[in-house]
């Protein structure tokens, strides 16, 4: 028994949330292993964000416990960077613990050869792409000793073409460094193709409506039958499948 | 014409086009007098101002006068920049206090430093203090109202990052704080700067014998236009100089970012 807590990263147990009259989360419980990554997916202003803000405890919840091992950091989908600093020092607020240079110097080189951001140190972060500032922002919260990563809809800003690159890459980068990840997305194609497991939001006051366990190997391509199958039934249980009716 | 245009202004262009606008004021300024609506006394020539300028400068009343105002500008300019960013980036972190305070800031700014001349002189007397406190109390209020409201402004999200890299106290303030609203302190200082510049002509009328701001005082009382507008031309040109100065600020690599989007 003990054993196995110890691999338990994330545990919310009985959560409810409201904001005055609005409750927002209801009586949720959830449960994220060391290493796994978790994609919650759910209709619009279903409370997705209050549930990444009660796991960061930057929200105390009305009621129920949040439990974590680790450092816990979150990735946001855009303007997460701090502008007036450069791409290297702002990942090397990641490394602010790590107090000897040159071991911070190592591991500042290692982590722009994992992002191929070689040669953008000193530039700031208003001079780069959408998907190279992501890039940076998911290092920075790579860097140094971290446990657990949120990340709230962290390429949902960024073009197609882009945002199918960085599923990608984040899938490489996490086999390179692994961690817990909790991530929050309305792209059910993105769910599908990163998630362990999805967890399925019901409507306001937000609840698991539906719990997805999703073992094919990593990466997936998006025609993969495995991400169709997912995909498929999150539609389903999301009201969305063509054969659901208007619902209008 | 969209922004990318106007970038391809050459070096050259930039600086012909407004040298032919002044050109071009002159011009209308020389016939205006030519013509004669106005009587000579009434408005000096071209020729009369800058022969009065090359006078004010060859006895060296103009460096002198220049030296007084450059140094009162400076010296209030300097003691409300260092008062007034601490006050706003106080208040802006607090909001019952930036609630309690902001209509009596708001207030004091309406109020025209002219206002304050008896006081001035009652508490100051003479020399060049009275001048300062008046450069003090017109650029004082503005800039605390403009770090005032960038840090109230500043976005949350940054402040949430920050909590995830543990910036807490004195840090969250020098390293966050701080450098989030830089490039909104830098145009609130050229603005107060700009605001020093205008009410020093007022500010040198009581209690003081020298300055820029005298000089245009006493030609009028001895009837010298020429004198007059050839110190406001020299007032002009001396706060857009330091203005460029200041503009030079705004290119430092870590505030860039606050001009550009």
């Amino acid at each position: 028994m003990s054993a196995n807590l110890t691999n338990i990263a994330l545990t919310l147990t009985n959560v409810s949330h409201s904001y005055g009259d609005v409750h927002v989360l209801n009586n949720l419980d959830l449960t994220v292993k060391q290493g796994e990554l978790v994609v919650l997916v759910g209709p619009s202003g279903c409370g997705k964000t209050t549930l990444l803000n009660v796991l960061s405890g930057f929200i105390k919840p009305v009621s129920g416990t949040v439990k974590h091992h680790g450092v816990i950091r979150t990735v946001y989908q855009q303007d997460g960077l701090f502008p007036w600093l450069t791409v290297a020092e702002n990942i090397g607020m990641g490394l602010r613990e790590v107090k000897n240079e040159t071991q911070r110097k190592k591991e500042l080189d290692e982590l722009f050869e994992l992002i191929h951001l070689k040669g953008f140190e000193n530039h700031y972060p208003h001079e780069l792409s959408g998907g190279m500032k992501q890039r940076v922002e998911i290092a920075r919260a790579l860097a140094g000793h971290s446990d657990i990563l949120l990340m709230d809809e962290p390429f949902s800003a960024l073009d197609y073409q882009t945002r199918l690159r960085m599923r990608t890459e984040l899938i490489r980068l996490l086999k390179e460094r692994n961690r817990t990840v909790v991530f929050v997305t309305h792209d059910i194609e993105e769910a599908a193709q990163l998630a362990d497991r999805v967890l399925v939001l019901s409507n306001r006051p937000a609840h698991i409506s539906k719990e997805l366990v999703i073992d094919a190997p990593k990466p997936r391509e998006s025609t993969n039958p495995a991400v169709i199958n997912a995909m498929d039934q999150v539609l389903k249980q999301l009201g969305l499948h063509v054969n659901a009716g208007t619902g209008f | 014409m969209n922004q990318p245009a106007a970038k391809k202004i050459s070096t050259a262009r930039r600086i012909i086009l407004p040298v032919a606008v002044s050109l071009l004021l002159v011009g209308i300024w020389q016939i205006t007098c030519l013509t004669e609506i106005f009587p000579h006394y009434m408005l000096p020539t071209p020729a009369d101002v800058f022969a009065s300028l090359q006078e004010e400068f060859a006895t060296g009343r103009l460096l002198n006068d220049i030296v007084a105002s450059m140094w009162r500008i400076t010296v209030g300019f300097i003691l409300s920049a260092i008062l007034a960013i601490p006050v706003g980036l106080w208040l802006g972190n607090h909001l019952m206090m930036r609630v309690a305070f902001s209509p009596m800031l708001n207030f004091f700014r309406f109020l025209s430093p002219l206002a304050w001349i008896p006081f001035a002189i009652l508490w100051f007397h003479i020399g060049d203090k009275p001048a300062i406190f008046l450069i003090f109390l017109a650029t004082f209020f503005p800039l605390v109202i403009s770090t005032m409201s960038a840090v109230a402004n500043i976005p949350s999200i940054y402040y949430r990052v920050a909590k995830d890299y543990n910036y807490k106290g004195r840090e969250l303030l020098t390293k966050v704080t701080l450098p989030a609203v830089l490039p909104q302190i830098i145009t609130g200082l050229r603005v107060s700067y700009g605001i020093a510049w205008v009410v020093i002509v007022a500010a040198e009328m009581v209690g003081c014998q020298d300055g820029l701001g005298y000089g245009i005082w006493d030609a009028r009382n001895g009837l010298r236009l020429d004198t007059a507008v050839s110190y406001m031309i020299v007032i002009g040109t001396l706060g857009v100089l330091v203005d460029r100065l200041l503009a030079q600020l705004t290119k430092m690599p870590n505030v860039k970012w606050g001009y550009e989007r």
